[in-house]
């Protein structure tokens, strides 16, 4: 019998990696449906968690293994599921009963390259306003893109984390390159792993209201089987839970399911910044792009460019305040990404008019070189 | 007479969200009957009812679980069961009664509903079935009869239906039964069946639609149960495949299977958890 974490140094790939973090959240239940390149991670939580009292299955699609992970997550166990870019688009139907319902999971997205089957081994950043927008309706949603496996460790902690303090789902954007990257972890003793777990309700069982916030935006949540008979439902519904079919019901349900996000947005979003002190160039970039964008900005500067770099961790909620401080600071913006324009277009509208912003990307298949990077930043600074 | 009538309980309250009532279900509807079935079945099971969690998907038996006062969840279109099966899955203490309709079990949730089966996941799934898509007006569905008229198969349903039944049975379900609303007894005897064993339950309940099915058929509420009382058949333990679904040649009801076998998490647990577990045993998440 292994421990849940296995603290120490290891050799392991992204998807391991991912793996190994979810079972130090406390992960316990993994439903998911094989597909490259995020098998692995099924595979790796197939064989550890039986090691640690959770339970693997394997579902007859990714609408099943989605749905399930909500419902176990509703059971009271934190649940997670990974996919990659076809898996991704059948989860958006319960990803937004998740949203709706506000029950907490985690959503690993190993993105390869499309649309539709697309490159199924080669990677690609195409999914990120799918992150953003792929279920109907308007809703928040949080989500984060590592740039190694070690962060793909600590950022699925970080994802259940997030996911269990908001009552949503927590969204991981990797990609091909990262999850199939093998690189030196360090798992950490498990005293040192902060986990957060959702608040459950207090008080008298009978008068518990299912969606009526606490101080801080968030409601408490009552699992299954402990005695508050709950009503949870995908419809608007009121603070009991009760569905409401009128504007009014649907205005107070998005207040609540939008404010307890963008309220709280100094908890959520994460960057990192690289050079930026002096820069006069920023790139933007996240997951494997960020890492070739940081020798980009050691070339840039060995030629005299004085290029940075803001590091999204964090893309959704997107770090609007953090791009706009940076607009005002530099000559111009340039997004690095595999795709031909997502978070480009974000960057380019928290710019406005104050920088001009730029795009390096290409449509998947291949991660980004510096020295692509590198072309845009010589014909930026005219040399 | 305006007499005010005196304030009366009815005897399901317990398990009624009467702050919910008027319900949604038509005059005439049959999914009030196989509600209230289901709810004499976990009232007289004995099973524990802070453990007790119904699950439905969408359409009108998928209201259900709004009415029932147990923990209860009403998810998307035909996902009732892989969430009912998440929910088992993370609480094994828990007994999972999946209750839904035919539109949302056996066409958009049919891929689901046989791998339950096939899995034998502790679940106990009962299907109204009403030949139609209710919720949305009376549309063709995959139980729909051969040359029945609905809103979408104005000129008769070109499409033959499921024998549902049969079909669970082919993918795996250790119990499988019909009955229709008007043999409440039988049915809430297999309901109390289903709830209290291990394994995949699977029940199926005609009941009619006099709003959506039957008065494009020339079938009124009453001609509906009068054939469920002369055209249909007992024969427990019969074959599914001989399980007829035909107004003209007769319906046959029963219990058709009742098998004991495995259940996905038992197999689990030898297959993937063979040493006994021991004290420390960490469960984690949140429960």
């Amino acid at each position: 019998m292994k421990p849940a974490v296995l603290t120490g140094e290891h050799f392991i790939s992204g998807d391991a990696a991912c793996a190994e973090g979810a079972l130090a959240a406390g992960c316990r239940f993994f439903a998911g449906y094989p597909i490259t390149p995020a098998t692995e991670i099924a595979e790796h939580m197939a064989h550890r968690l039986p090691d640690v009292g959770g339970v693997f299955i394997q579902m007859e699609d990714e609408i099943a293994a989605m749905a399930a992970i909500v419902g176990g997550s509703c059971a009271g166990v934190k649940s997670m599921t990974a996919t990659s870019g076809p898996g991704f688009s059948l989860m958006m139907e319960n990803l937004g009963l998740a949203v709706c319902t506000e029950t907490p999971c985690v959503i690993v997205d190993v993105q390869r390259a499309g649309p539709s089957t697309g490159l199924p081994t080669l990677g690609a950043q195409g999914d990120m306003m799918q992150a953003r927008w792929g279920s109907h309706g308007h809703y928040e949603i949080i989500a984060l893109a590592p740039a190694s496996p070690q962060e793909l460790f600590y950022q699925t902690i970080t994802a259940f984390n997030l996911s269990e303090r908001f009552r949503t789902p927590v969204l991981i954007m990797t990609d091909e390159a990262v999850g199939h990257l093998n690189e030196r972890v360090v798992i950490p003793e498990s005293g040192a792993i902060r986990t957060v777990n959702r608040t459950l309700p207090k008080g008298r069982k009978d008068r518990f209201k299912p969606f009526r916030a606490g101080p801080d935006g968030v409601a408490p949540m009552a699992v299954a089987g402990t005695g508050y008979g709950v009503h949870i439902t995908g419809l608007t519904h009121n603070e009991q839970g009760y569905p409401v079919m009128t504007a009014e019901a649907q205005a107070a349900m998005m207040e609540r399911l939008t404010t307890k996000i963008r309220r709280n947005l100094d908890q959520i979003i994460r960057t990192e910044s690289y050079r930026l002190e002096d820069a006069e160039i920023a790139l933007v970039s996240y997951g494997v792009s960020a890492r070739s964008s940081f020798s980009a900005v050691d070339e840039a500067r060995n030629m005299g460019i004085r290029a940075g770099l803001l590091r999204l961790v964090t893309v959704w909620p997107f770090p609007e305040e953090q791009i706009r401080r940076l607009a005002r600071q530099v000559r111009a913006l340039v997004t690095v990404e595999i795709n031909l324009g997502q978070i480009h277009l974000e960057v380019q509208r928290c710019a406005g008019d104050r920088a001009p912003a730029f795009l390096v990307g290409h449509s998947g298949g291949a991660v980004i070189p510096p020295e692509q990077i590198l072309e845009t930043l010589k014909q930026i600074q005219g040399v | 007479m305006n007499r005010p009538r005196p304030k009366s309980d009815h005897p399901l309250d317990e398990l009624l969200r009467t702050d919910r009532v008027p319900h949604i279900w038509c005059p005439g509807c049959g999914i009030g009957t196989a509600f209230s079935s289901c709810l004499v079945a976990v009232k007289n099971s004995g099973i524990d009812l802070v453990k007790t969690v119904m699950v439905s998907g969408i359409g009108c038996s998928g209201r259900a679980a709004g009415y029932i006062k147990l923990d209860s969840y009403h998810t998307t279109h035909g996902r009732a069961i892989p969430f009912a099966t998440g929910l088992k899955l993370a609480n094994p203490e828990l007994n999972v009664i999946v209750f839904s309709g035919d539109g949302d079990l056996f066409a958009i949730g049919g891929n689901h509903f046989i791998h339950a089966a096939r899995r034998n996941m502790d679940l106990t799934v009962i299907c109204v079935n009403n030949f139609n898509y209710g919720m949305t007006g009376g549309q063709a569905a995959a139980t729909t009869p051969t040359m029945a008229r609905t809103t979408t198969t104005p000129f008769g349903n070109p499409e033959p239906p499921f024998n549902l039944p049969l079909l669970a049975f082919a993918s795996g379900a250790t119990y499988v039964a019909r009955w229709t609303i008007l043999h409440t007894r039988d049915l809430t005897k297999s309901m109390e069946e289903a709830v209290t064993r291990r394994g995949f339950s699977f029940i199926e309940v005609l009941a009619p639609c006099p709003t959506g099915y039957g008065r494009r058929n020339k079938e009124k509420p009453l001609d509906t149960l009068r054939m469920y009382q002369e055209r249909t058949i007992i024969r427990n333990d019969a074959n599914p495949a001989e399980a007829v679904m035909d107004y003209e040649r007769g319906i046959t009801l029963g219990k058709f299977v009742d098998v004991e076998s495995p259940t996905f998490l038992e197999r689990y647990e030898r297959s993937s958890r063979p040493a006994p577990p021991t004290a420390a045993s960490d469960r984690g998440g949140c429960a």
